[in-house]
């Protein structure tokens, strides 16, 4: 019976995403990353008797963008749980999170695969709170104690929980990075998995191609970024892919992924751990969301990238290349419009975004929105590179200067005397001092060689600085070569 | 009895409390009473009714997106039997 049967994965995502609030889900203090441990505490999140979580209502609308924005019905009522367990980053015993009743359900979006297009099917979004830190690792942690930071504790959280409809990890790797896109897009989390503002555990089991039944499925951990699920999830596979050809079975377990070893390793089993006894929680009252109040959410979503994406080929002409590299971080995307309409350029514009500003952005180390350029000025000097006071050369010499000082282009290009040599008198003088002093080359030239013409323009840019310009020098050798 | 000594030692266990076994036994049956007086609620009909997730008619109590001072590390810090630099410490958590 060794007749080849092919394994296909069956893959679900839980994404949590810290939501942007200024305050935490069910209390005042700030709920912003960081600072001294336990500088952010309240006695709501430390779990003091006697206490009362009050919702921030801001979440709720946080969540009901996100439910619009991946095609979730939103429910007219939900409730708030208590998900009970110990941990000792979790002072009250247990979180408050949703359970019968979230805020969104059935939902869905679209990824781009090779193939076209596929659907992959939202299983519900629903309202959290996070955990505190637990330090372990650091010096000064004693060998038999465990730290505990409640900075986090109660931050905000939406768990976006897909259908098994996920079928390879690149499909995974594309459903994730367009989850990021639309939360940083609708301005509800920042979407830095590095950092543990977005987080991603995964379900995964493998079966028989053609079999309907689900696997026994691991869920895996601890992937803290976006090639990170990829990786994780092609090793996952292959292991019980492996594992089931070699006549073993597949044991359901959590498993964290290390990222520097490249594999997966179990987390040690504890009986009972998943029997959370969810009861609604009695400190909350239930969150009604009328229509109205819904198409007011509805009508203040800012377009999506998908969206924004269809509307750069068609408004701007670009290629669906530009479109795609430009529309992946909303700023970038302000950044392009911004500059395309200063410019009146689109497509100089955009090839001036996707290499020269993104290249000088990443080197900066900050984002777009901290970058010392504005879109006015960038505009202002690719019109004089378009108007031929400077060659594109310069140009982007003089873009590398504003980008560290943070100088106006035209003071660049006056002080250091860029401007580009347009006088046609001045540069057929060096033309013909460049065809003088090489005599092999354009006899070359006029045997036919045309590719010739290119040394001789590079021996005239060298000759004036680089600020000839190159299509008045090209224009001019060949006139003074025809003769 | 519906409620076994076995569903006892299973709750006790999640809410890490050790009993003996004749609390376990006394604990079986007063739980059985309150699940059998429960049980009442099934000879109502309720079928057509919505359920009803608070006590109070209530919803939608909120509170802006405001952040208030928060009580400081040493407050936070006091009722804690053992502290270090800020945080607080706790039996190993993690073998």
């Amino acid at each position: 019976m060794s007749t080849e049967v092919k394994y296909e994965p069956v893959i679900g995502l839980e994404v949590h995403a810290q939501l942007l609030t200024k305050s935490k889900i069910f209390s005042t203090s700030s709920a912003a990353f960081g600072g001294e441990p336990n500088t952010k505490a309240d006695p709501v999140c430390l779990g003091l008797p006697g206490v009362l979580p009050v919702l921030n209502k801001q979440v709720v609308v946080f969540a009901m963008r996100m439910g619009l924005a991946t095609n979730c019905s939103v429910a007219p009522i939900s409730i708030f749980a208590r998900k009970n367990y110990f941990y000792p980053d979790l002072p009250k015993g247990y979180q408050i999170s949703q359970f019968e009743e979230p805020i969104c359900e059935h939902g869905h979006i679209d990824v781009e695969l090779e193939s076209g297009r596929k659907r992959i099917g939202i299983t519900r979004i629903h309202l959290e709170e996070d955990a505190g830190k637990s330090v372990h690792a650091e010096s000064f942690v004693a060998s038999d104690e465990t730290l505990v930071d409640v900075n986090r504790c109660g931050v905000p959280l939406i768990e976006i929980v897909s259908e098994p409809d996920i079928r390879t990890p690149h499909e995974a790797y594309l459903y994730l990075t367009q989850i990021k896109q639309i939360v940083q897009y609708l301005g509800i989390c920042d979407g830095n998995m590095e950092e543990g503002s977005l987080r991603c555990d995964a379900n995964v089991s493998v079966r028989p191609v053609g079999r309907e039944r689900f696997g026994v499925k691991t869920e895996l951990k601890n992937m803290n970024s976006f090639r990170g699920v990829e990786k994780a999830l092609e090793y996952e596979i292959e292991r019980q892919t492996r594992l089931i050809e070699g006549g073993g079975e597949v044991v359901q377990q959590t498993l964290l992924w290390d990222a520097d070893r490249g594999e997966a390793i179990a987390m040690r089993g504890k009986e009972d751990s998943h029997d959370y006894r969810y009861f609604t929680d009695p400190d909350l009252v239930p969150v009604k969301i009328s229509s109205t109040w819904l198409d007011e959410v509805r009508e203040s979503l800012p377009e999506l990238p998908t969206a924004r994406k269809g509307r750069f080929v068609s408004e701007y002409s670009l290629p669906a290349y530009d479109a795609e590299v430009l529309t992946d971080d909303r700023h970038v995307a302000d950044y392009f419009e911004q500059l395309a309409e200063v410019c009146g350029d689109p497509k100089a514009a955009s090839n001036w975004v996707m290499v020269e500003v993104l290249r000088q952005v990443k080197e900066s180390g900050g984002g777009i929105r901290d970058f010392e350029v504005s879109p006015a000025a960038l505009g202002k000097l690719i019109k004089l590179v378009q108007k031929g006071d400077i060659n594109l050369k310069t140009g982007k010499a003089v873009f590398a200067e504003m980008a560290t000082t943070g100088a106006d282009a035209g003071d660049i290009i006056a002080q250091k005397g860029l401007a580009q040599i347009s006088d046609a008198g001045e540069l057929a003088g060096q033309v013909r001092e460049v065809l003088q002093q090489n005599p092999g080359e354009v006899a070359k030239f006029k045997a036919g060689k045309e590719q010739v013409i290119g040394f001789l323009v590079g021996q005239v840019m060298r000759a004036t600085g680089g600020k000839a310009n190159p299509k008045l020098v090209n224009e001019i050798l060949r006139e003074e070569l025809a003769r | 009895m519906s409620v076994t000594i076995r569903d006892v030692e299973k709750v006790a266990q999640l809410a890490k409390l050790d009993f003996s076994h004749d609390q376990k036994v006394e604990l079986a049956r007063q739980l059985d009473e309150i699940v059998a007086y429960m049980e009442k609620l099934r000879e109502l009909d309720t079928d057509d009714l919505q359920a009803t997730f608070h006590v109070q008619d209530l919803d939608n109590v909120f509170r802006d997106d405001e952040t208030k001072p928060s009580i400081s590390q040493e407050s936070a810090l006091q009722n804690a039997p053992r502290v270090n630099r800020g945080y607080f410490s706790v039996p190993k958590a993690i073998g």
